[in-house]
């Protein structure tokens, strides 16, 4: 049998159209929510990212925030302390991401289960008091603010303000886009199959010849430059870099939103993110509490609804779904 | 003060977080040994123990030793009771999972932490010690009140072992933790001892809770710091093994209290959570635990 290593045409056109929707989105929205969506897409490439190691490759990790935060301080220190430009500042940051990724996965894919989950939690949490005890250089939780002059981007020729609310949704859109097909593509490849298939039975590959640490740890490394390029862009896209956004609830978050958009879904993190942030954002407007939300849709998840909305889609509807 | 004082004085301050450590880590090796489950929300469970306390202990008028006995009596079996109810209506429903478990113990955590927020505020408040008398050495002066939490805490500690070397429900128990199959074949009820487990390991960090909060105030993100530190102590000591447990919370109690008396306390929790991982990566037995089953 000839086995497929593209996308479907059905698929591709699918994320094509997603794709489009958004970009119309920029126009059609109101003020406020395409503000809220232009977080959500950064958000999702996080998500993304994530879901590459959790959802794909089967490695569930609680140290995603270390990720996210090593591109937000690469973009960020760079900017602030050596007036880079943003290009080569988000190649910084991107950098910092892929580095990090292979130390911590070929410390971490040492172990697996639950010995894994506490080992990057760990990592994570050194990376968060890291950036506490560096304080002179990213002042803490109060965190770094780039002002509106540094976040210029050249591109083309042109230059474009990235604090301008349509040139950075437009922005965000254009990452977005990049790391969904570029998802698209890896699972479909050779390489996505394997993982794939070291996740449902990492014995049977090993003895198949595969090299079932090698794979785990590209995952990593892909996985934690995805994140980074989410922390950098929120960077110089939001201008704040704090370590708010190094701490353990930033692991948890990508958790949350892989889980209910559908695990190993290409979609799910961007529809798992936004129905969480609107979710939150319809609470908040009740109850200050919006991480009692958090803490109900995980639970919920896991009792009730282990797939996630797309993973549910998939199952019961439309098999073709990536 | 010199330095043979001042030493003395860390090492009495780290006896103090060891004896507490050892309490809540305990816990968390018991749920974690028995059950397979690594309890995210363990350090909520300890913050409960605070804020319950405080709440117990507000509602006397008086001598202070009843509002805090009063505590002691309550305070552990209501938070046993919402462990226990967690396990019945989440964990147990998740066939005890590791990863949806720890999933639905993360959900947990911040569930009990923002009930915690709304319902007490953000806040710390103080329990008054049962008693105030201090203890005069030559160089301070040392309140007699944390000595008698290290004894309390070696009391119990010794109760819980007992317990599960001793008794037939700890017979049961480690029957269960042995090999779970087999212990229901036997007619062990596993699904009733994995609740109670579940439940006296919240228990566990409640009491410790209870002990330390006339020491440290309870605030609502009280429980966070612990739990790192139960984790660290429950690797060091080989997930799982109760004794290495204890050594591990008396190791880490210790060198806590000394080194962030001396060096940056957070660089103190750098170095040691990097080098707790390390350990579970190259060691992941523990230091002394031995080679699994």
């Amino acid at each position: 049998m000839k086995v497929r290593l593209l996308p479907s045409p059905q698929s591709l056109l699918l994320h094509l159209a997603v794709i489009a929707a958004l970009l119309a989105a920029n126009w059609l929205l109101p003020e406020y929510h395409r503000g809220v969506v232009s977080r959500v897409l950064v958000l999702a490439v996080f998500a993304m990212g994530y879901n590459l190691t959790f959802g794909y490759g089967g490695l569930l990790s609680l140290g995603h925030a270390m990720f996210f935060a090593a591109g937000l301080y690469g973009a960020g220190l760079t900017i602030y302390h050596l007036d880079w430009s943003i290009w080569p500042a988000f190649g910084a940051g991107i950098g910092a991401g892929l580095l990090l990724g292979l130390v911590v996965g070929a410390l971490a894919l040492r172990t697996s289960g639950v010995a894994f989950m506490i080992v990057t939690l760990m990592f994570s949490q050194v990376f968060y008091l890291t950036t506490l005890y560096f304080t002179t250089y990213t002042r803490g939780e109060e965190g770094l603010i780039l002002q509106q002059e540094v976040r210029s981007l050249e591109f083309a020729g042109a230059t474009f303000d990235l604090s301008d609310p349509s040139t950075r949704y437009l922005a965000g859109l254009a990452l977005f886009s990049l790391v969904l097909l570029f998802t698209l593509f890896i699972i479909r490849s050779g390489y996505g199959r394997a993982l794939i298939a070291i996740r449902e039975n990492d014995e049977r590959m090993r003895m198949l010849g595969f090299n079932v640490f090698a794979n785990r740890l590209v995952a990593l490394a892909i996985s934690g430059m995805i994140c980074a390029a989410a922390g950098a862009a929120y960077a110089v896209l939001f201008g704040y870099v704090g370590s708010t956004l190094a701490s353990t609830q930033y692991s948890i978050l990508p958790l949350l939103w892989v889980l209910l958009g559908g695990a190993a879904t290409t979609l799910g993190p961007l529809l798992g993110t936004l129905v969480m942030f609107y979710v939150i954002d319809i609470a908040s407007s009740h109850t200050t509490a919006h991480l009692l939300v958090v803490g109900l849709v995980l639970i919920f998840l896991v009792l009730f609804f282990r797939r996630g909305i797309l993973g549910t889609i998939r199952a019961r509807w439309l098999p073709w779904l990536p | 003060m010199g330095f043979g004082p001042y030493l003395l004085l860390a090492t009495l301050e780290g006896l103090v977080t060891a004896a507490v450590l050892s309490l809540m880590a305990l816990g968390l090796s018991l749920v974690f040994g028995v059950m397979r489950v690594v309890n995210v929300a363990h350090g909520e469970f300890f913050m409960l123990g605070a804020v319950l306390a405080w709440y117990f202990s507000s509602l006397v008028v008086g001598d202070p030793a009843i509002g805090f006995l009063l505590a002691l009596a309550l305070s552990p079996l209501v938070v046993a009771l919402i462990a226990w109810l967690s396990d019945r209506l989440v964990l147990s429903r998740l066939k005890y999972e590791p990863e949806a478990t720890i999933v639905a113990t993360i959900g947990l955590l911040y569930i009990i932490q923002q009930l915690a927020l709304t319902y007490y505020g953000a806040d710390s408040r103080p329990v008054e010690a049962p008693f105030t008398w201090r203890i005069q050495l030559p160089w301070f002066g040392y309140s007699g009140y944390k000595l008698a939490v290290i004894g309390a805490s070696i009391l119990l500690v010794g109760l819980t072992a007992l317990l599960m070397m001793r008794s037939r429900i700890g017979l049961i128990m480690r029957a269960t933790q042995y090999d779970s199959e087999t212990a229901q074949t036997f007619g062990i009820p596993v699904r009733r001892v994995y609740s109670a487990v579940f439940a006296l390991g919240a228990a566990l960090a409640a009491i410790a809770a209870v002990l330390v909060v006339p020491i440290r105030q309870a605030h609502y993100l009280m429980g966070q710091e612990p739990l790192l530190l139960s984790f660290i102590v429950v690797i060091i000591g080989g997930l799982g093994s109760l004794r290495g447990t204890v050594v591990a919370a008396v190791l880490i109690g210790l060198s806590d209290g000394i080194i962030s008396m001396f060096f940056s306390p957070t660089l103190a929790k750098m170095l040691a959570t990097l080098l707790v991982a390390l350990v579970l990566v190259f060691r992941p037995q523990g230091l002394f635990g031995t080679a699994a089953r």
